[in-house]
């Protein structure tokens, strides 16, 4: 076996330092009922990298892989462009193969870019401090209602029905064990009043934006709704590139930002691994979850990071911990960080702009084929279509004639009705004008 | 004698001022590198977009009114910047990583290739299912792998890592005492744990009542059993536990735990040590995480992204949350809603958007296709040998507190031979960075004074433990020997010293700002 | 002539009058070491004997401070916000974490005398 440096000769003359008859001696402690043969797992015999290279690339054959085909899916993965260094850096061995930053000392690569991270997800939510990452979009809004339910030491959280259903469901897991989770109703292409709903038991108020549909929503409204009841406003962003073009949730009146930022340095992966932007305000830090990168100086006064603010977390604070998390989402934090220090401001404003254009442009092609409204009055890079049949078959259809035509809503969320016959469209850099008209040309065929 | 050339010093000779600082600053190899926010400039990008015409009039009126405040750099600034970094790290690829409890195995790099293979790097989670059936495939083979190695009759998918699937794991058992009508709000829970384990019980709203340790360092079977009652829920343990010890009586709490009605989680952080020779079902246990990026390799990547599948017994299946995979005798399907599944299923809910950590999943299979269940087993034993190897050479000048049986795959030391020398564990564990290791894991398990926590793995070849284990008995003879320079202010030789923590958590910097802005809080 | 009390989880008590004035022992503050924040609690607070009233962290680890006697929060010393450091420096002075109004003054007499508390040190 390549990866295993010990030869037989080895083994033997450590047995023999051990003192150890054979191998079995070592696992003298396994009860003798449990101790299994080779032969007990029905499982293939080592194999070369040639044989393994093969048998996965026929199940990778079997996919319709982005990049192959005019592509429009979004609905909380996005495919952008990712450059070609941003791959390249991150297989360095020095961090691919590390662990977590805990000595510091031979960390500073770590430690360092995760300082530089949570500074850009700072500048980027427009918010005050940003921890190093958590898993993904979705448990980050799961941890933002709980630590809202924390600091407010009230039990209701209330979801905006454009909250992406996934997202809602994750928070419905673990809020809902210690405190109450309410939804809005779902209002395709608008804002539900979700003021109306707060109340004095109100931890927090969540509300995606642009939301699951693509719509742009007014957060200020709302923030200040909840802050005029005590509550605090969670606002989730799940297109992390709309931060280059639209006012950022801190500058609206934001407490918590949790946001998915695949869109920036990472593929879609099928749906992960991702990583979870989470950001807040200073005063709120003690209350925050996972791993936080100070700076500080080192024995000889120069500057350096450590991992700091530790007792709020599970290997010290264990059952009183502000979460379980031990990891956070490290090398995507990493391809995150890289593929913004190469964008900058002024590559991420034009993606940013290339992106909405791009959307815009979708927008009308596709509102000009028959049996095609928009739903989303205003968005940037995500719209919803209202198809005059239902959208899950439009798709099906639309995939025997090599396009992936985006996402139906129906299968976020089947028992709306109303959204039977939506359509969730994304438009990137990545889509072509010839994308494009090949898919209102398939469009207006499917819906004839 | 003609000389046709002036000679000229070839050996180093005795330069004494090994300390004459740098004009630049940095020292050969070893650059100094500030914060990306202090190279850049305005208006650089390294990235070429278009500049389009754009109308605002879909924008809501929400534009963005102001400057981020990012910086610009060139493509080959980043990349310098970067490289410089990770220059900065110590790594698995550099050198031996004997963290225990954490698994610093040799990361393939053919995995790698495979993860980037466009058919799984680059599918959306959503696209239609028809499109996405080799996904679904792998999916698939990878459940067949962890059942089959762990003896498991199900496997949830979905949990991102560790402490996710524990947080699945307790859910699922939650469900199922709940659909008998129960309420059981106590969870035990050894103190020798992982944090995570209590940290996990009281986010799932549980208390958690804490079970003692023998003197051999293994979960006390009879105080465990004493505290079984109608209230308990379930029992958290990790096996092979966390002083590197497999729990004899493993079988018998098991059976105590299920006459009381509870269930029994393991926390399978250490299953790389027995897979391939013991199924974790043949144990009784109800369910276990696995961490794919320990027992199956994928890349640490300097803390994640991990990935934490939870197999699960024949009790606990049908709570197993969303999405489900199934396969309807011609193709696969993702079950995402309750009312959608079949044959008894009772989804809890939901730990995640999506299905899971697919990048981890395709190199997990890699790992194990590679493998095979004879390499898997080899590795086990391998991880266990070595583990032994590295005990048995150094338990006569280090202390080992269970010392006198065979460990699994990590050799637990405590720092009693250590005492009176002024030394601590934390200068012994520094003063590896000088000799180029990284330290061992520290203080953990806490069951133990001043524990170090040795985990060599199967990827480290005979000479190199040799190496290994001569610097640590040298180290340790001279701690002994009172000759103690090169503990004292270690470590010297690493990108940084001993850094402030105080400071850092006594006044928390936890991101850049501008000089001016920096300025402004000050006042 | 006050009189200061301490107990197994390392609190000291000062009583004054029917005021008590509470902060963790010398020897608690050097197990924690560089003590980095405080949590105290808030006036009017009531606290149970033996129940937690405020969090003492250092950098590697977190202890609840627990109220030796019940009573009603008075004061708690907001200088330790600024400067936990105090914890360390002065421990059973300046380091002071809350003030109670007693409830039940009996309480005291049942906590050790400084000579029992450095007994029971030894003992650990």
């Amino acid at each position: 076996m390549r990866y295993h440096p010990l030869t037989t000769t080895d083994r033997a003359a450590m047995l023999g330092k051990i003192g150890a008859r054979d191998i079995d001696a070592l696992f003298r402690d396994v009860p003798k009922s449990a101790v299994v043969p080779l032969s007990a797992f029905d499982l293939p015999d080592t194999k070369g990298e040639i044989e393994v290279e093969r048998i996965m690339s026929r199940m990778a054959s079997r996919n319709a892989s982005a990049g192959s085909v005019p592509f429009f899916c979004g609905a909380g993965a996005y495919r952008h462009h990712v450059p070609s260094a941003v791959d390249h850096l991150i297989q360095r061995s020095e961090f691919l193969t590390s662990y977590t930053p805990y000595q510091p000392e031979i960390a500073q690569g770590t430690l360092q870019y995760l300082f530089e991270f949570q500074t850009q997800v700072a500048l980027l939510t427009g918010m005050e401090v940003a921890n190093a990452s958590l898993y993904d979009g979705s448990t980050a809004t799961a941890e933002a209602v709980l630590m809202a339910q924390r600091l407010t030491r009230r039990p209701k959280a209330i979801l905006s029905g454009g909250l992406h259903p996934h997202y809602a469901e994750t928070v419905e897991t673990v809020a809902a064990l210690s405190g109450k989770v309410v939804r809005a109703p779902v209002t395709p292409g608008s804002a539900e009043d979700i003021a109306a709903m707060i109340d004095g038991e109100t931890a927090c108020v969540v509300v995606q934006s642009p939301d699951v549909f693509g719509l742009i929503r007014d957060i200020e409204t709302v923030a200040a709704a909840a802050h005029a009841k005590g509550a605090l406003l969670i606002a989730v962003v799940t297109e992390a590139m709309s931060f280059g073009l639209l006012e950022s949730p801190g500058a609206q009146g934001a407490d918590i930002v949790a946001a998915e930022g695949q869109s920036i340095g990472n593929g879609l992966n099928f749906g992960g691994p991702y990583v979870g932007l989470f950001a807040t305000r200073e005063k709120f830090i003690r209350q925050m979850p996972g791993r936080l990168t100070g700076e500080t100086v080192d024995a000889d006064g120069r500057r350096g990071f450590v991992l700091t603010l530790s007792t709020r977390e599970q290997h010290i604070r264990r059952d009183k911990a502000t979460s379980n998390i031990c990891t956070n989402s490290g090398l995507c934090c990493l391809a995150f960080t890289i593929h913004l220090s190469l964008l900058g401001e002024e590559g991420l404003t034009r993606m940013a702009r290339f992106n909405h254009a791009r959307a815009s442009a979708l927008a009308e092609r596709l509102g000009a084929v028959r049996g095609v409204s928009l739903v989303t009055e205003s968005f940037f890079n995500e719209f919803t279509v209202r198809l005059s049949k239902p959208a899950a078959s439009v798709v099906d259809a639309l995939a025997e004639r090599g396009i992936i035509g985006g996402v139906p809503a129906s299968r976020l969320m089947p028992h709306e009705k109303s959204a039977r016959d939506l359509l969730i469209v994304a438009a990137t850099e990545t889509n072509t004008d010839e994308d494009c008209e090949a898919f209102a040309k398939a469009l207006a065929e499917v819906l004839a | 004698m003609t000389m046709n050339k002036q000679g000229r010093p070839t050996a180093p000779g005795t330069v004494e001022d090994n300390e004459l600082p740098t004009i630049s600053g940095d020292r050969g190899l070893d650059h100094e590198e500030g914060l990306i926010f202090e190279l850049g400039r305005a208006g650089m990008t390294g990235v070429d977009v278009p500049e389009v015409q754009m109308s605002e009039t879909r924008l809501g009126g929400r534009r963005r009114k102001g400057p981020i405040g990012l910086p610009g750099l060139s493509e080959p600034e980043v990349v310098r910047h970067y490289v410089r970094l990770s220059r900065m790290n110590y790594a698995i690829d550099s050198g031996l990583y004997p963290l225990g409890s954490c698994t610093m195995k040799h990361n393939p790099r053919l995995n790698e290739k495979m993860a980037r293979l466009p058919g799984f790097g680059d599918i959306h989670p959503l696209q239609p299912q028809q499109t996405v059936q080799g996904a679904f495939a792998l999916i698939s083979e990878l459940m067949r792998w962890l059942t089959t190695l762990t003896g498991m009759p199900a496997v949830a998918m979905s949990p991102k890592a560790g402490a996710h699937g524990e947080l699945c794991g307790l859910l699922a058992i939650r469900a199922a005492i709940e659909a008998r009508g129960e309420k059981r709000p106590r969870i035990l829970v050894p103190e020798s744990a992982h944090g995570t384990n209590p940290a996990t019980a009281a986010f799932a709203g549980f208390t958690v009542d804490e079970v003692p340790a023998t003197k051999s360092g293994h979960v006390d079977a009879d105080a465990l059993e004493a505290k079984l009652g109608p209230d308990v829920c379930a029992i958290m343990l990790t096996n092979p536990n966390t002083c590197g010890l497999f729990e004899p009586r493993i079988i018998e709490m098991a059976d105590a735990v299920h006459r009381a009605g509870a269930y029994f989680y393991c926390d399978g952080a250490n299953f790389n040590a027995i897979a391939g020779r013991v199924r974790p079902g043949d144990l009784g246990i109800d369910a276990m995480h696995i961490n794919l990026h320990k027992t199956f390799s994928t890349p640490h990547g300097g803390g994640g992204p991990g990935a934490g599948p939870v197999v699960l017994s024949e009790r606990l299946a049908p709570y197993a949350p969303l999405p489900l995979l199934m396969h309807d005798g011609n193709e696969f399907r993702m079950i995402e809603h309750a009312d959608e599944a079949s044959g008894g299923a009772k989804p809890f809910g939901r730990m995640c958007a999506f299905h899971g950590q697919m990048g981890m999943f395709t190199r997990a299979l890699a790992y194990m296709l590679s493998h095979g269940r004879d390499g898997v087993r080899q590795a086990s034993e391998d991880a266990v040998l070595s583990a032994n190897y590295v005990l048995a050479s150094l338990k006569d000048v280090m202390s080992a507190p269970f010392g006198e049986g065979p460990c699994m795959h990590e050799a637990l030391f405590d720092d009693s031979f250590l005492e009176g020398t002024g030394v601590t564990t934390l200068d012994f564990a520094k003063a590896m960075i000088d000799e180029g290791y990284h330290p061992m894991t520290m203080y953990f398990p806490l069951v133990v004074h001043g524990a170090m926590l040795i985990e060599p793995t199967e990827s480290e070849s005979k000479e190199s433990l040799d190496r290994f284990i001569h610097v640590l008995r040298t180290m340790a003879l001279e701690a002994k020997d009172k000759r103690t320079a090169r503990f004292e202010g270690a470590p010297r030789l690493s990108p940084r010293r001993r850094l402030d923590e105080t400071a850092a958590a006594r006044n928390p910097i936890l991101r850049w700002r501008p000089k001016d802005d920096a300025r402004q809080a000050a006042e | 002539m006050s009189e200061v009390r301490y107990t197994k989880e390392h609190e000291w008590v000062r009583v004054e009058g029917s005021e008590a004035t509470i902060g963790i022992t010398k020897y608690a503050a050097e197990q924690l070491g560089d003590v980095v924040f405080v949590e105290l609690p808030e006036n009017g607070r009531k606290v149970g004997a033996g129940g937690e009233a405020a969090v003492v962290e250092s950098v590697k680890a977190a202890s609840e401070v627990y109220a030796p006697v019940s009573g009603e929060v008075t004061a708690s010393n907001a200088a330790l916000s600024d400067d936990p450091a105090k914890v360390n420096a002065d421990p059973e002075g300046d380091g002071w974490f809350f003030k109670v109004k007693l409830s039940d003054a009996g309480e005291v007499a049942k906590l050790m005398t400084r000579e029992q508390y450095d007994e029971f040190v030894k003992g650990l």
